[in-house]
């Protein structure tokens, strides 16, 4: 992916906590008025042109919301967010097709560019008709989600002749309505918790992807997810379905331009693995964590869990969290199907005010289930960062198994690392390993990098990508290294 | 903890025999239950432990004049559970008041009792947990124990024995004070034995001084109506020691939450347990060891073996404050699950805010170990005893954690007649 490149000279010339993706975009935006309600909803509905079911199902998921209260367990503070103070839609406003990328929105090109996104791709993504053959040797197919609307899609043509759909949802609703129709919600229903509530209400776009029985997916799917205009709430919902035996590698990158105001963000993610399928799901989120003295920053709430309905069926998450003001996020496998497998791998690093409750969780139901979870935790600044998972063994769960494995380094004295795992097990011939050990940067292994010449900064940077090793490398190649480099910058100005 | 509580499930039942007039602990307690009444499990700390039980029992206050005669066996299974003989020094409370005729009293500490309707001022947060605000409240006796500077009092037994009159349900809420001054040592075994439905509800006021030495371990072993709601405050100061261990067999409900503070430098906590439950019995152990000062150490060990359908909650806590640098803080709990129908719920939780510091924490939870019951039945072991010698070794493991020998003996002692009883 070009944005290494992009990533690496960023460094170079990056100061001091400054925030890498902080830049607006200015370009004509479709909104609607502030605040939540019934009409709100039937709003962003009709924009959609959606159907009927699915705005009576927005509806039932927001009246059931209005009944729900916040979630308080997390060890997360903010002030009480006003959800009648947020956009709930905004899009840009949609000229009829663009024929070249000159005719294309500068600003939005301007933005792409920063994004490292190479020109054909930039035209892929405004939407403008590319000779067929450029897109054939891209290894990565992008969706861009550009505030709430997917703007545009590529290599669809090379996934189709795969037989694997991936496209806006919004778009999945009208052209694919009996597979959305199925699966929507059936992971994470309507109801399920405040923020899935609040998504499943005023959700506006997100991904969908669809690989049928037995095909492997033929190159890694990759979606932007970037947070635009002031003051809009952005509320994904993604849905990935991998039939029996299929496969898939999903990965999620999230930037968003730097800003003042505290934003809200309440995605949902489902994915469904039925027998023998397999799917890969790997994050780096670094949205704008809010300056070093705590002002600003995203609030991201986000809801993401995956159904390994199938026997062998596999679901592994990899997660590098960098960003946003507070996180509140635990992707979760449900281990349904006999022998199916569930991984969770994940970094998350906090500095300066940021607060992090991050972790995940693992039911198992069937027979013979197995879940592994690696979780680093790095503190630095005034920030707190909490693993807090949950391994649960149904009574059914007969020889399963789980190995848990939390580390927290602590950089400086004034942040804190806290770990609260929850274990469950109603099954006597089920198995649960936890362990968890939290420790700081040793002087010996400072002094030994600094006595052979690396600076303090380096030296940090070296151990903490040691220290994370073991989740870096479950990243697919190209997020790895961006995530190595996002690491550093995550952690300038922490030690010294 | 920050979630909100519905209004009671039925804390007035309890407040309406609450002597709260003109005591502000009591007041304040009293109106920490009216407004919390008693934790749903949608509560935090109590996410695995429902009191709902208490809720429709109407306990009432626990009569001092009992049936002697009972008393005196209960006193005597404690002596044989114990193996400590009749000649131990003992402090004996029957339904949470003093009975000085069964009582005999070591010499060269200082006892006394709770004068009825006082409380001392003990500077315990009366409304910090139901539990405590309930003993605050509803406290008439306990026993105050002073080991003075330097004195070595040896091996003391505090006994509860609880019994119904006349089968109605009571509830008896002694508060023990024990003190052990600068340089002093004790080794306190403390055994809770009964009859019938009571709620036996007790708090440990600990206070170990600069090179004090107290080994606390309590045999809880209830009789099977009784619901045990236990809270032991501890605080320990510089180069002092309290090594705790609580033994969980009786009582249908219970739990024994553990605050211990380690307050200056030096000072150590061992917090540690086992609990044996069988049928539908419910055992809940949780602590919350706080790092207070630099170089502190805690240790905590805690096994459960769960056979039928017993439910097994561990919620462990250390909080390692900002000024704590240097604090070593290792945490371990492990579970044996021995039929389908058990369930174990473990929660050890880490909250750290000084970078310089070691701490860690393993759990597991499972059944014996195959390869292990492979080895000794390979050399000719049959697999009820092969059983027998794992399970033994497991618990073995977490007793010979007791620092005190004698109360180490007493401790196996009780899990031998526990596994010969219920398992064997």
């Amino acid at each position: 992916m070009p944005a290494v490149a992009e990533t690496r000279k960023t460094v170079e010339t990056l100061g001091q906590n400054t925030y890498k993706w902080g830049f607006e975009t200015d370009i004509e935006m479709d909104i609607a008025p502030k605040g939540l309600n019934e009409d709100t909803i039937r709003l962003i509905s009709t924009r959609k042109n959606e159907p009927e079911w699915l705005l009576e199902w927005r509806l039932k998921a927001y009246r059931s919301w209005l009944e729900m209260r916040e979630p308080t367990w997390a060890k997360v503070h903010h002030p009480p967010i006003d959800y009648q103070d947020v956009h709930y839609y905004a899009a840009p406003r949609r000229k009829p097709g663009p024929r070249s990328l000159e005719e294309v929105d500068p600003e939005l090109l301007r933005t792409y560019e920063k994004l490292g996104i190479p020109l054909h791709e930039q035209a892929m993504l405004a939407g403008v008709e590319v000779p067929e053959g450029q897109e054939a040797r891209a290894p990565v197919a992008v969706d861009a989600v550009f505030d709430s609307v997917s703007v545009a899609t590529t290599f669809r043509k090379t996934l189709q002749e795969a037989g694997v759909i991936f496209c806006p949802i919004s778009e999945a609703v009208q052209e694919h309505p009996e597979l959305v129709r199925r699966y929507l919600g059936s992971v994470v229903p309507v109801t399920d918790n405040f923020y899935a509530a609040l998504n499943a209400a005023v959700f506006t776009d997100g991904s969908f992807v669809f690989v049928p029985k037995g095909v492997r997916c033929p190159m890694e799917l990759s979606t932007y997810f970037r947070i635009n205009a002031r003051n809009t709430g952005q509320f994904e919902r993604t849905l990935i379905v991998v039939e029996d035996g299929a496969s898939v590698s999903y990965l999620e990158g999230c930037t968003a331009p730097m800003r003042d105001e505290n934003q809200l963000h309440a995605a949902v993610v489902e994915l469904v693995a039925m027998e023998d399928a397999s799917i890969k799901y790997s994050t780096v989120q670094n949205w704008y964590p809010g300056d070093e003295n705590g002002k600003g920053g995203i609030y991201n709430f986000v809801t993401k869990r995956g159904a390994c309905r199938g026997a062998r069926s596999k679901i592994s998450w990899t997660q590098v969290e960098t960003g946003s003001a507070i996180t509140w996020k635990y992707p979760s496998c449900i281990l349904q199907g006999e022998g199916s497998v569930g991984e969770f791998y994940s970094v998350a690093v906090t500095n300066n005010h940021q607060q992090a409750d991050t972790g995940t969780k693992m039911i198992h139901i069937g027979r013979n289930t197995r879940s592994t979870i690696i979780a680093k935790t790095i503190s630095a600044g005034q920030s707190d960062s909490t693993y807090r998972g949950l391994v649960r063994m149904m009574p059914r769960a007969s020889g399963s198994r789980n190995f848990t494995q939390c580390d927290s380094l602590l950089i400086g004295d004034r942040c804190g690392a806290h770990t609260v795992p929850y274990i469950e097990s109603r099954n006597m011939s089920a198995r649960v390993e936890h362990e968890a050990t939290t420790s700081k940067i040793s002087e010996d292994q400072l002094f030994y990098c600094r006595q052979r010449g690396l600076s303090e900064e380096d030296a940090v940077g070296l151990i903490v990508n040691g220290f994370c090793k073991d989740v870096l490398k479950e990243l697919p190649m190209e997020f790895a290294v961006e995530a190595q480099k996002l690491l550093q910058i995550s952690l300038e100005g922490s030690v010294g | 903890m920050n979630a909100i509580a519905p209004v009671g499930i039925n804390a007035a039942a309890f407040l309406d025999r609450g002597d709260v007039k003109g005591n502000a602990q009591r007041q304040k307690a009293a109106d920490f239950l009216r407004h919390a009444g008693l934790p749903r499990t949608g509560v935090e700390a109590w996410k695995y432990t429902s009191l709902r039980a208490l809720a429709d029992v109407p306990f009432a206050t626990a009569p001092q004049a009992v049936d002697g005669g009972a008393v005196d066996t209960l006193l005597a299974e404690v002596e044989t559970i114990s193996g400590l003989g009749a000649a131990a020094s003992r402090v004996v409370f029957v339904n949470g008041y003093f009975d000085a005729g069964r009582s005999r009293l070591p010499t060269g500490v200082k006892i006394s009792t709770l004068a009825a309707g006082t409380l001392p001022d003990d500077g315990i947060d009366p409304a910090g947990d139901v539990t405590t605000a309930l003993n605050t409240v509803l406290a008439r006796d306990g026993l105050e124990l002073v080991v003075p500077e330097g004195v070595d009092a040896g091996c003391l037994m505090l006994v509860s024995i609880g019994m119904t009159q006349e089968a109605a349900a009571v509830s008896f809420h002694p508060r023990h004070r024990i003190v052990v001054e600068t340089g002093a040592r004790l080794a306190l075994l403390d055994a809770s034995v009964g009859h019938g439905q009571y709620l036996h509800n007790p708090l440990y006021d600990i206070a170990v001084a600069e090179q004090g030495y107290l080994s606390h371990a309590r045999i809880q072993a209830e009789g099977r109506q009784a619901v045990h709601l236990a809270v032991s405050h501890a605080r320990v100061a510089a180069g002092g020691v309290y090594d705790s261990f609580t033994l969980t067999l009786g009582a249908s409900l219970s739990r024994h939450e553990v605050h211990a503070g380690l307050t200056q430098a030096g000072a150590s906590v061992h917090v540690n347990g086992a609990q044996l439950l069988s049928g539908h019995q419910h055992g809940d152990l949780t602590s919350v060891i706080t790092h207070a000062a630099p170089d502190c150490v805690s240790r905590q060990t805690i096994k459960n073996v769960l056979s039928d359908h017993a439910r097994g909650v561990f919620q462990g806590k250390i909080l390692v404050e900002r000024i704590a640098q240097k604090t070593d803080g290792y945490q371990m709990n492990q579970a044996l699950l021995l039929s389908d129908g058990a369930e174990i719920d473990a929660k050890p939780e880490l909250e750290i805010y000084a970078d310089d510091v070691k701490c860690s924490h393993g759990a597991t939870v499972g059944a014996l170990d195959d390869d292990q019951l492979f080895y000794l039945r390979s050399r000719g072991i049959p697999d009820a005893a092969a059983r027998s010698i794992l399970i033994r070794a497991f618990l073995h493991d977490v007793v010979d954690q007791i620092d005190d020998q004698r109360l180490k003996d007493s401790l196996n002692l009780a899990v031998e007649a526990w596994w010969t009883r219920e398992i064997a």
